[in-house]
C-alpha cells in the first residue's frame, strides 16, 4: 500500500482532510483546479450563527496547508485520469500553464500593477475587476499570480516589470504523474444559476443579486472596501429583500431539496446589513425557515428580536424592475395572512440553491454513483456516510450534498481518518 | 373540502386567461390552471355561466364557432385566393387549419390571407378544410365546457381521418395547442404557422425581395410560448426580414404579459384595467413602429388597445404573416 492520498478540491473540506491526513504522516496531493485554494468559504465575509470572520478561520487554515511538509499542493491543476493498479491509483493531474514560473514568483504583484486590462472578477462575483495578471484575491494560497490567457493581450508588461524574471509567456500545460492508497473527493458545489428563474429579473436588472454577491459587498476586503451599495447607482440601499429557495426545493428546477445553508446564510447577511447600513430595512421571503443547527434558531430569534429583521412567509412570484429608479417591486403571497402584497425594494438578494459542480471528466473518471439530488451518493448514507462504492475513495464537504462549514469539516475530518484507516490496513 | 361553494361563488374564476404562467412556476408542479379550469367545468354542469359565454358556447355548438356565425360563409375569406379543398388530392401534404376568428373576424381574415399569399409565394402544395372546417375546442376546453370539447375532438379527428394529412399548420397558436396537447392523438403532425415558416428558413428557402425599415417588436402568444415553449421561431422569422430593427419588450418570452384574449376572455369583457392597453404602451415608450403578433387574440385586443390608449398612428399591430407579405417573400 502506498501511504499517501489525493484530495480533489481544496475548499474547506478539502483543506480539513488534507490536513488531517497529513498531520497522521500521509503524503497528500492537493489538487485545485483554481489558481487559489479556498473555495467557496474564502468568499464568505462572516459565518453563521456566531459570526465569525470567515477569512480568519479559512486563512490560517490555507496558509497551513500551503507549508505543510507532508503536503504537496498542486494549484491550477485537474485530474485528468485514475486507473486502479491492484492497490494502487495512478493519478494523472494536469497543471494548467500560469505563464508564471511558480518557483520565481514572489507575489509581489508589480505584474498586476501595470497590467492594463481589466476583466470581471469571478472571485467577487463580478462586482469588481481584476488584471489579466492576477491573483483571486490577496491572501491567495498559493500566493503565485497567473496569466489569464483569455484576456491577455500579450503586451509583454508584465515581463518587463517581473524583477524575479517569473513571466514565462511560453509555459505549456505540464502532465504530473502520482501514486496514492486512497482518495478523497472533495469538489464541493456551485451555485444555482438564477439565470434560469427569468421570473426574478436577475441578469435583467443590476440591483438584483445573488447571497454570495452580496457576502462580497459585505466583506472588508471585497470590491466596495465593505460599502454596502447598489449596483446600478452605487447607492445605499435601503429597503433590501431577500428571496429564499431559488433553485431549491423547486420541482421546475428539478431540484427537490433544500439547500440546507441559504435561510442561515440570508438571516446572517440581513443581520450583517443591519449592522453596515443604520435604518436599513430588511425583508426575508421565506417558504419555511430551516434553523435546524446548533445555535441556528436562537440565531433567528435574535435576528428578529434584536436587529429587526422582518420576514414574511411567501414564495415571492415575480420581480419587476422600475426602468426608470431601477428599484424592484416583489409580488408575493403573505401566506399567514392571505395578502397579496407588491413589496418595494432597492435591492433584491436572491438565495441562491447550492446544486452539484459539474465536472464531468471527473464523474467519468471516478465513477461514483450520483444520487437523484445529482451530488455524489456514499455508499451507506448512514453507517458509512464518508465511504463511496469505490474502494479507497471517500467523499467530504459539498460534494456529497448542499451542507454548512461545521458539517463540511466534520466529513472531511472523517473522511481522513477512513483513508488513513484503509491505507493502514 | 366544504369550501365547494365559496370556490363556485368566487367571480375571478372567469378572470382567467390561461396564460400558463402559473402552472410554469408553481414550484411543486400543482397546476393551478388545470385546477381552475376544472372549476369551471363545475360551473358549467350548473349553467352558471355569463351571458356572453353561454352565447359563444352555443354558437360552437350549433355553428362551429364562438361568434355563432353560419357555417356556409366560414370559407368567405378565401374567395378571391388560389387555394384547394382538402378533397382535392388523394393526399394532403399540408393542411391550413384556419381556425375560427381567422375565418370570420374581418381583420382576421387579413391575416389568412396573408398566410395563403405567403404560401403560395413560396411555392408550397396545401389545402384547406373549406366550410367543413369547425371549432378546435381549445377555447371551449378552458372554459371548462369538457362535453362540448369531447364532441369537437371527436368531430375533428372524425373529418381529419377521412384525408390522408401529413401536416397540419395552425394561423392560432390557440388550435396548434388544442391538436398538440388535448386530443390525445400523437399521431397528427402539427405546427404553429412560425415554425413551419422558420423550418423554410433554415432550409434556405425563403427570400425576402423588399426591406421593411421598421422597428418591430413581438407579443409572445401565451399558447405559443408559455404553453408550449416556442419562442425562437417567431423572432427568427422577424429577424430575417431585411431592414428590420428588432427589439423586445420589457417583459418578454416566459415572462410576457397576456393580452387577456384566451381562457373564454374574448367573450367576457372586465372592467378595469386592460394588461393590452399596458403592452401597448410600452410598445410606444420603447419605440417600435410595429408590435407584431403570431395569434389572432393578440391581433384583436391590442389593435383595440392602440384605439383606447390613443396611440393610433404611433404603432400599428400586425401579424406576423404581414410582415412576410410586405417584405415580398419569394422562394429561394
Amino acid at each position: 500500500m502506498v501511504k499517501a492520498g489525493l484530495t480533489i478540491g481544496g475548499g474547506i473540506a478539502g483543506i480539513q482532510s488534507a490536513l488531517d491526513l497529513a498531520d497522521q504522516g500521509y503524503k497528500v496531493y492537493l489538487v485545485e483546479k483554481n489558481p487559489s485554494i479556498g473555495g467557496k468559504m474564502a468568499q464568505l465575509d462572516k459565518t453563521f450563527p456566531t459570526l465569525d470572520c470567515a477569512a480568519c478561520i479559512m486563512t490560517p487554515k490555507m496558509v497551513d496547508a500551503g507549508r505543510h511538509p507532508n503536503i504537496r499542493l498542486l494549484a491550477y491543476s485537474e485530474v485528468q485520469d485514475v486507473e486502479k493498479d491492484g492497490g494502487i491509483f495512478k493519478v494523472e493531474i494536469l497543471r494548467k500553464p500560469r505563464y508564471v514560473d511558480e518557483t520565481k514568483c514572489t507575489g509581489c504583484g508589480v505584474c498586476a500593477q501595470h497590467c492594463p486590462i481589466e476583466v470581471r472578477n469571478e472571485f467577487d462575483e463580478g462586482l469588481g475587476v481584476r488584471k489579466a495578471i492576477y491573483v483571486p484575491f490577496p491572501q491567495a494560497v498559493p500566493l503565485i499570480y497567473t496569466i489569464d490567457k483569455d484576456s491577455c493581450i500579450d503586451c509583454a508588461l508584465c515581463e518587463k516589470m517581473c524583477q524575479a524574471n517569473a513571466i514565462d509567456r511560453q509555459q505549456r500545460p505540464e502532465q504530473v504523474g502520482v501514486e496514492v492508497g486512497a482518495i478523497i473527493v472533495s469538489t464541493g458545489f456551485e451555485l444555482f444559476d438564477t439565470l434560469k428563474k427569468e421570473e426574478y429579473s436577475y441578469g435583467m436588472s443590476p440591483n438584483v443579486i445573488t447571497g454570495l454577491a452580496l457576502e462580497r459587498l459585505l466583506s472588508a476586503s471585497g470590491p466596495t472596501g465593505g460599502r454596502i451599495v447598489r449596483p446600478s447607482d452605487g447607492k445605499i440601499p435601503l429597503k433590501v429583500a431577500f428571496v429564499q429557495c431559488v433553485g431549491s426545493r423547486d420541482e421546475k428546477s428539478g431540484n427537490l431539496y433544500c439547500s440546507r445553508v441559504c435561510c442561515m446564510y440570508a438571516t446572517k447577511e440581513a443581520i450583517l446589513l443591519k449592522e453596515h447600513v443604520s435604518d436599513i430595512d430588511v425583508t426575508i421571503f421565506y417558504m419555511d425557515i430551516r434553523a435546524y443547527g446548533k445555535g441556528f434558531e436562537e440565531f433567528y430569534q435574535r435576528a428578529k428580536q434584536e436587529f429587526g429583521v422582518k420576514y414574511i412567509r411567501g414564495r415571492v412570484a415575480e420581480i419587476i424592475e422600475d426602468p426608470k429608479t431601477r428599484n424592484l417591486s416583489l409580488i408575493a403571497e403573505n401566506t399567514e395572512t392571505g395578502e397579496i402584497i407588491e413589496h418595494q425594494a432597492d435591492m433584491v438578494v436572491l438565495s441562491a440553491g447550492l446544486v452539484s459542480s459539474t465536472n464531468d471528466n471527473l464523474k467519468k473518471t471516478l465513477p461514483i454513483p450520483i444520487g437523484d439530488d445529482r451530488f455524489f451518493a456514499s455508499s451507506n448514507p448512514k453507517s458509512d456516510p464518508v465511504k463511496t462504492v469505490l474502494e479507497g475513495v471517500f467523499i467530504a464537504g459539498g460534494a456529497e450534498g448542499p451542507k454548512d462549514i461545521p458539517d463540511a469539516v466534520v466529513q472531511a475530518s472523517a473522511a481522513s481518518m477512513k483513508a488513513s484507516i484503509f491505507m493502514r490496513e | 373540502m366544504g369550501f365547494r361553494d365559496q370556490a363556485l361563488s368566487d367571480k375571478g374564476l372567469w378572470l382567467c386567461t390561461t396564460c400558463s404562467t402559473c402552472v410554469n412556476r408553481c414550484p411543486r408542479d400543482v397546476n393551478p390552471m388545470g385546477i381552475l379550469i376544472s372549476l369551471r367545468s363545475l360551473l358549467v354542469e350548473n349553467g352558471q355561466v355569463p351571458t356572453t359565454l353561454r352565447d359563444a358556447l352555443e354558437g360552437v355548438y350549433k355553428y362551429g364557432n364562438p361568434w355563432g356565425i353560419d357555417r356556409s360563409k366560414r370559407s368567405d375569406w378565401s374567395k378571391e385566393l388560389k387555394v384547394k379543398h382538402v378533397s382535392q388530392d388523394k393526399k394532403v401534404d399540408l393542411l391550413y387549419f384556419v381556425g375560427c376568428a381567422s375565418s370570420y373576424d374581418p381583420r382576421a381574415q387579413e391575416v389568412s390571407r396573408s398566410l395563403v399569399t405567403n404560401l403560395n409565394a413560396l411555392g408550397i402544395d396545401f389545402s384547406i378544410l373549406g366550410n367543413n372546417e369547425n371549432c378546435c375546442g381549445n377555447e371551449i376546453y378552458s372554459i371548462g365546457e369538457k362535453g362540448l370539447f369531447d364532441i369537437l375532438v371527436e368531430d375533428n379527428l372524425t373529418l381529419f381521418d377521412q384525408y390522408s394529412i401529413n401536416k397540419i399548420v395552425t394561423t392560432s397558436p390557440h388550435c396548434f395547442n388544442a391538436f398538440k396537447n388535448r386530443y390525445g392523438r400523437n399521431d397528427l403532425v402539427v405546427q404553429h404557422y412560425t415554425q413551419y415558416l422558420a423550418d423554410l428558413i433554415d432550409r434556405g428557402t425563403v427570400k425576402f425581395s423588399k426591406k421593411l425599415q421598421k422597428v418591430v417588436t413581438f407579443q409572445d402568444p401565451c399558447y405559443l410560448g408559455k404553453h408550449n415553449n416556442i419562442y425562437d421561431e417567431p423572432r427568427k422569422i422577424i429577424e430575417n426580414i431585411p431592414g428590420v430593427r428588432f427589439s423586445e419588450l420589457p417583459m418578454s418570452k416566459g415572462r410576457s404579459v397576456c393580452c387577456e384574449g384566451g381562457g373564454g376572455r374574448m367573450w367576457v369583457d372586465i372592467p378595469g384595467e386592460r394588461a393590452a392597453e399596458n403592452r401597448v404602451r410600452d410598445a410606444v415608450r420603447m419605440g417600435a413602429e410595429i408590435l407584431a403578433v403570431a395569434c389572432p387574440f393578440c391581433l384583436l385586443t391590442f389593435e383595440d388597445a392602440v384605439k383606447t390608449t390613443g396611440n393610433e398612428g404611433l404603432v400599428q399591430v400586425m401579424d406576423i404573416n404581414e410582415l412576410v407579405t410586405m417584405a415580398g417573400v419569394v422562394h429561394s
